[in-house]
Parts: structure tokens; sequence; C-alpha cells
């Protein structure tokens, strides 16, 4: 759980709570909380019956560990409004990979968060792969900082390739004509 | 060669921007060690054995005159007057400050340059055939597909955090001057059978601690889709590709541990996703960046021209740079010539700021204003009329750029081994140092003939060692520098991994070795044979035998 993260470009309170399963947990038996809440994918597997009208308002969204096949919520995702997809550590990637797919592929358009080792550096790549609700470590950043990050995210105005962000790769973004060199 | 728009150079400029800023944050604390580490890395700064490293990409090789003139200033201002050209076409600095690096970077984007990916787990700097365009054995120029997946690849969000390290190399000859298949990802542009041009590509190939030559994963894909067939490996290496162990990570591991028909199969799928989707490369955009690499102004030229056949007639050191030196280009009356970075007595692949300010200048007079960077750390001038040669030969010379010694027993490919670099395990310069100084005499060399000598501090391979004729490997046994000696490695088309010849040796050891690798050569050699020819025909064993014949059988066993 953080206190704050950016949502959309915009720092906001936020309370949701991240549930884990413990080593010798069962998703099936393990207590979900009141209130806004995500919760790994295997328990949202186990009792999709039981959570589906929390998931339905908003009120519980469901994690991906880094690794976890985004395939498997192909079939949720009209009804997930919340999907949260974690970094173990800040360079493991391949949560920019499995954004890049939820959104893309799936078509995903529900909030999108990143969770775990969430860390200002990565924003502009995170947001461009697809994520639109940055969590990072509770306490991590000072407001300034945060203020800071935010601006950040827009680092790069006119990126090269094709993302979630900007479909059109940059060749077919803008005319490049080729008569607009630059003289260095 | 390929000259920023505005988009570029922003997006430069935005980048310089944002590392200032997170060094500024990390020199106030912001930004722990650990934090900063992959974000100075894709900069190309490293934290070395006595200062930082930086390392500045050259895309495809290609220099031009003002940047090799900026190369020299941050020699002068920020380093100790030289630079180091690398395997990989970068350049790098042993001593910079490491506060001083933005502004570096600053200095190198306004002459379109910059050290981005130059290290970290992210798709690295894109080489390509270093007589791209001027090669009579040329398909198709293979710059201007690596001056697009260079666009794509940089700051790519997706993939800046891959598993490993990520290298991609073009080629589009009938002659593989890139060593296609020991990278991650071969480019070998062909033309089917309507004359469209594709590449046929290659996927797995790394040196390193396990090398593994690349194997073809498409036979024929499109020019149209480079980009998202490229994308598609990436996917799938991203999302599968072993992250537990560094030394497992590299793509080359899972495409084995997969087989290259599953690995295969997953990016079809993956790419039957993005196929004709917006990142298909238009006609528009091969055209746009095209236009950058069109030939120059060259002037009609006869093929035959008596007043230089004169000047090789009368002189004969001249003659013997000509020959060993210079290549035949596909322009009647031009030819491209290789300035030696291989001077007994200096580190290979080193180059002082004197020296790049007079490479810069000889490129002005004779070659267009450009230059380009040779994996084996030489640097060519791929535009020269015939008629300048000799006056280039005389200015090169007095600038020991001009040792007649291209594909001969002292033009080595080093890394900077431990005299540098943290990862090594031995140093590797004074082995190349003792073997140019035991070998210098250029009849001897002449003598020997065409010859791969590749040195690496360590199995991160960076000196290329597995695919020299003869590779020396620098291992560590209880902290001492041992010296592990392959042969029958080769480079280009039939790119083979060497053999190692048994137990390791002393560094004081290694020229007696060499020696003896070569006494035996001269043995057995059958007429022009090369010393790979021989060995190929033989086999390693009347070379191990010799070498191992006088010397104590106690010694440790080999790491492999």
């Amino acid at each position: 759980m953080s206190d704050k993260i950016i949502k959309n470009g915009r720092i906001v309170a936020d309370a949701r709570l991240t549930v884990t399963l413990a080593e010798g947990e069962a998703p099936a038996d393990i207590a979900v909380p009141a209130g806004q809440v995500l919760v790994p994918l295997a328990v949202w597997q186990a009792r999709r019956d039981e959570l589906l009208s929390r998931a339905q308002s908003g009120e519980l969204g469901v994690w991906l560990a880094a690794g976890e096949d985004v395939a498997a919520l192909a079939d949720d995702l009209a009804d997930l409004q919340v999907i949260a997809l974690q970094f173990p550590k800040f360079t493991d990637g391949r949560s920019y990979s499995a954004a890049t797919l939820l959104r893309s592929r799936y078509g995903y358009r529900g909030e999108l968060r990143a969770i775990g080792f969430v860390l200002r550096d990565q924003f502009n790549y995170m947001t461009r792969c697809g994520f639109d609700s940055l969590e990072p470590p509770t306490g991590r950043y000072t407001d300034e900082q945060l203020e800071a990050a935010v601006a950040s995210i827009e680092d790069f105005t006119q990126p090269y390739q094709s993302s979630v962000k900007d479909p059109l790769p940059l060749f077919r973004r803008v005319d490049r004509g080729t008569d607009q060199q630059v003289q260095a | 060669m390929y000259q920023y728009d505005e988009y570029d150079q922003r997006l430069l400029d935005e980048r310089v921007a944002q590392f200032r800023d997170q060094m500024r944050r990390y020199l106030a604390g912001e930004l722990s060690d650990d934090e900063f580490r992959p974000l100075r890395l894709q900069n190309g700064l490293y934290i070395q054995r006595h200062a930082p490293m930086f390392r500045i990409s050259v895309p495809y090789g290609n220099l031009a005159s003002r940047q090799l003139r900026k190369l020299a200033h941050l020699a002068r201002t920020f380093d100790r007057g030289y630079a180091h050209f690398t395997t990989r076409t970068n350049v790098q600095f042993n001593w910079p400050a490491l506060e001083n690096v933005p502004e570096m970077l600053a200095e190198l984007a306004s002459v379109q340059m910059h050290a981005n990916q130059t290290s970290g787990n992210c798709i690295r700097n894109i080489t390509a055939d270093p007589f791209a365009g001027v090669a009579a054995d040329e398909v198709a120029d293979p710059r201007p597909f690596a001056e697009i997946l260079r666009q794509w690849a940089t700051y790519n969000p997706e993939f800046a955090f891959l598993p490993r390290k990520f290298k991609i190399a073009f080629n589009s000859a009938a002659e593989d001057r890139v060593v296609l298949r020991v990278y991650d990802i071969g480019l070998d542009l062909i033309r089917n059978g309507a004359g469209e041009p594709g590449f046929r590509v290659l996927v797995g190939g790394g040196l390193g601690r396990t090398p593994i030559l690349g194997e073809e994963v498409a036979a024929f894909v499109p020019w149209q889709h480079l980009i998202t067939y490229c994308e598609a490996i990436l996917r799938v290496y991203n999302r599968y590709g072993r992250r537990d162990n560094l030394w497992k990570a590299r793509i080359k591991i899972l495409v084995k541990a997969l087989g290259v028909e599953e690995f295969r199969r997953q990016v079809e799928e993956e790419w039957a996703h993005s196929k004709d989707g917006p990142s298909t490369i238009t006609e528009a955009e091969l055209a746009r960046v095209a236009a950058h690499f069109a030939p120059p102004a060259y002037e009609d030229l006869p093929a035959q021209d008596p007043a230089f056949d004169a000047q090789l007639a009368g002189n004969k050191a001249f003659a013997t740079w000509f020959k060993r030196n210079v290549r035949a280009h596909r322009q009647p009356g031009y030819a491209s010539v290789i300035l030696s970075l291989k001077k007994t007595g200096t580190a290979p692949g080193d180059v002082t700021a004197e020296q790049m300010d007079l490479i810069a200048d000889l490129a002005d007079r004779f070659s267009f204003g450009e230059a380009r960077m040779l994996h084996e750390q030489n640097v060519a001038l791929a535009d020269v009329r015939r008629q300048d040669l000799f006056e280039l030969w005389q200015a090169a010379r007095e600038a020991g750029l001009a040792t007649p010694n291209i594909g001969l027993l002292t033009d080595i490919i080093c890394c900077p081994g431990g005299d540098f670099c943290s990862l090594a395990n031995a140093r590797s310069i004074p082995v190349a140092d003792a073997l140019q100084r035991r070998f210098d005499d250029l009849d001897y060399q002449h003598d020997i003939g065409e010859i791969d000598l590749n040195i690496s501090g360590c199995m991160n391979s960076c000196g290329h060692h597995h695919v020299g004729h003869i590779g020396i490997l620098g291992v560590d046994k209880n902290n001492e520098e041992w010296y592990q000696i392959t042969i029958g490695g080769t480079q280009g088309n039939g790119t083979t991994l060497g053999k190692v010849i048994g137990p390791s040796f002393a560094l004081d050891e290694v020229v007696g070795v060499v020696e003896q690798l070569l006494e035996t050569y001269v043995e057995l050699r059958h007429e022009d044979e090369r010393f790979i020819d021989t060995v190929q025909r033989v086999g390693i064993e009347p070379f191990k035998t010799r070498v191992y014949a006088d010397r104590q059988p106690h010694r440790k066993p080999a790491h492999v």
C-alpha cells in the first residue's frame, strides 16, 4: 500500500492494499480484506465467483507477478477495472511486455497499475507501455520529488517508436521530410 | 552519412537533460548506487578499476570528421589525451571524472553523438559492414536499415530492462565482415528471387563464457517487416529469457533451451499480431533515410593510372602498405584505406587526440569527410582517390597510422583487460605488447601471412578470442594471471570457434607458445596455405604436441 500514487499524470491519495500469499497459504483459504484491494492471480482464479461483484465495481483488482502470463486474464478483462503488474526488481523488465500485450493485444482499457519496485526514472517507459497508474514504494519519495517525477513522465516529447501511448512510430506520426536537417 | 533532423536532435537533447538530472540526484544522495547503476550504464558510464569508463556509441561505425575532432577535444579536455576504439565500434575514455560525464554528453550531442545504451541489459550499439556502400561484393547498403533499427531501439520503453545485453549486426555482402554469427541477432541483407531486399535472420549467437554460433530463424523477412520481426524476437526474449542466472541470461541460452524450431514458432506466433502493423517500414521512410547514404560525388576517373603504377613501382614501403592496407573500391580510380591502430608499442585500438584530429583532416582532404571504424579496431577511409594514396600514406605514416600490418600477426584484436577493466581476470595489453615487440619484424610477419590473433582479458570475450586463428584468454587462478590458448577459430563466412590446446600458461610463457605455434605452422604448411588452413587440415594435435612437449605435466587443468 502506498499513500500516494500517480494516476493519469496526477498525484493522488490511494489506499489500495496489495494482498500477498505467504508461503504455505492457499489461495482458497486466505481472507480477502474489505475495501480497495489487489489480489494475486491465484486467488482470483480460485475464487472468481465470490470476488466477481467486487471486481466489477472496481473495488477489487488482480495483480500479476512478473512472468505470469497476461493471457490468464484474457477472458476476465470485461469484468476487471483494475489490474496491477509487479516489478520484483526495477531491473526486471518483463512487466513492460506484459503491459504492452494487455493494452494492445487484449485491448484492456481499465486501470493498469505498476507495483513493486516502481521508481521515478522508469515512469516514462512505464507510461509509454500502457501503465496509467504508478505506485512507488511507500515513503520512497517526498511530495516535492513526486512532483518532479510527474514532470519527468514527459521526458521524451516525440519518441521514435510505436508504443501503447504513441501507437504510431515517429515516421508515421510526423512528416520527416528530407529538407529539415539540423546543421551541427 | 545520416544527419539528424529536428526530431533526432530534440530526443537526444532531452536525453542529455534527463541524465544530467539523474547525475545531480545521484550526487545529492537521492539515488542509491543500485538505482543509479542501470541509468548510468545506459548512458555509457561504467565505474572501473581506476576511474569511470565512458563508452560512446558510433552507430554502425560511421564517423564524420567533426565528430572525430569532438572526440579529440574530449580526450584533451576530460581525459588523458587518448581514446580506445573497441570491437563493437564504440569509443571508450578511461579517465573521465564522474561529474563531467553530463557535460561530455552535451558536447557529444552538439555533433549528433551519444552514449545511448552502450551498456546495460538493453539493445546495444548496432554494427554493420564497415565497407557498406563501397565494397564490390555488396548486395545492398545495410546502413539505412541499421539507422532505422537504431531509431527503433533508442529509448525503446519495452526493451530497456532485458534479461541481458542485446547486440545486433548487419551484413550485406558475399563476405561476412561483421562476424554475423556471434550476434544476438545477425541480419544478412539479401535479395529474393524477385530482386527485392529482405533479411536472412540469425539468432542466438554470442561469445562469452558459452560461445554459440547463431542459427537461422528466418530465411527471408521482407525489409518492410524488419522492425516488427525484431520486435517479436525481443518480446519473446524479454518474457521468457532466464533472469535467475547472469551467465544463462543471453538469448542464445533461450534459443538452445527451446531449440531453434520452437523458438521460431514462438517468434512467428508473436509476429503474426504485429506484422503489417504501424511499425511496418514505409517506402517513404526508407527513402528518407537512404538518401543520407547516397554515394558521394565521385569523379570520373580512369581505371588505369600509369602515374600511380609508377609510384607503386618506385617505393617498396608504399607498395607494401598498399598491398596490406588498401582495399578495392567499386568506383574506378578509388580505393578504401585502412589506417592501422596497431603500431608496436601502442595498446591495440588506442588513438591519441592528435591522431584523431589527423584522421579528421585526412577524411576531409581525401575521403568526403567521413571515416569508418572496423571491429578489428582499425579505422577506414572508404572513398579515397587512388591518385591521393601516396600523399595520404605519407601523412598517415608520420602520425604512426600506416603500419602495413592489416590482417597480419601484429594486427591484434585486444580488449583493455585488467589494466583498466574491472571485469577482467587478467591483463591483455601486456600480452599484445610482448607479442608485437617479439614479432615486429615485417618480413617475418609477411612470411607468416594472414593470421588473426585475438586477446580477451576474461570470459566476456570483448577481444573475440574464440574466433581468432590464435585466441588468448586471460583466466584467474588463485589470483594469478594465466592465459588459455585456442587455435582454429575463424571469423567471416565460415565462422568457427577455436579449440583449447590444453592447460593455460603464465604471462611470460605466452610469447614462446605463440612462437612454437608459428614454427609448427611453418614446418607443416603447404605452399600458399595460411596458418588457419594448416590448422584446419592437420588439426590441433601437432600444435599441441609441440607446445606441451617440453612443458611440465603438473600444470592445472584449463578452465573451459
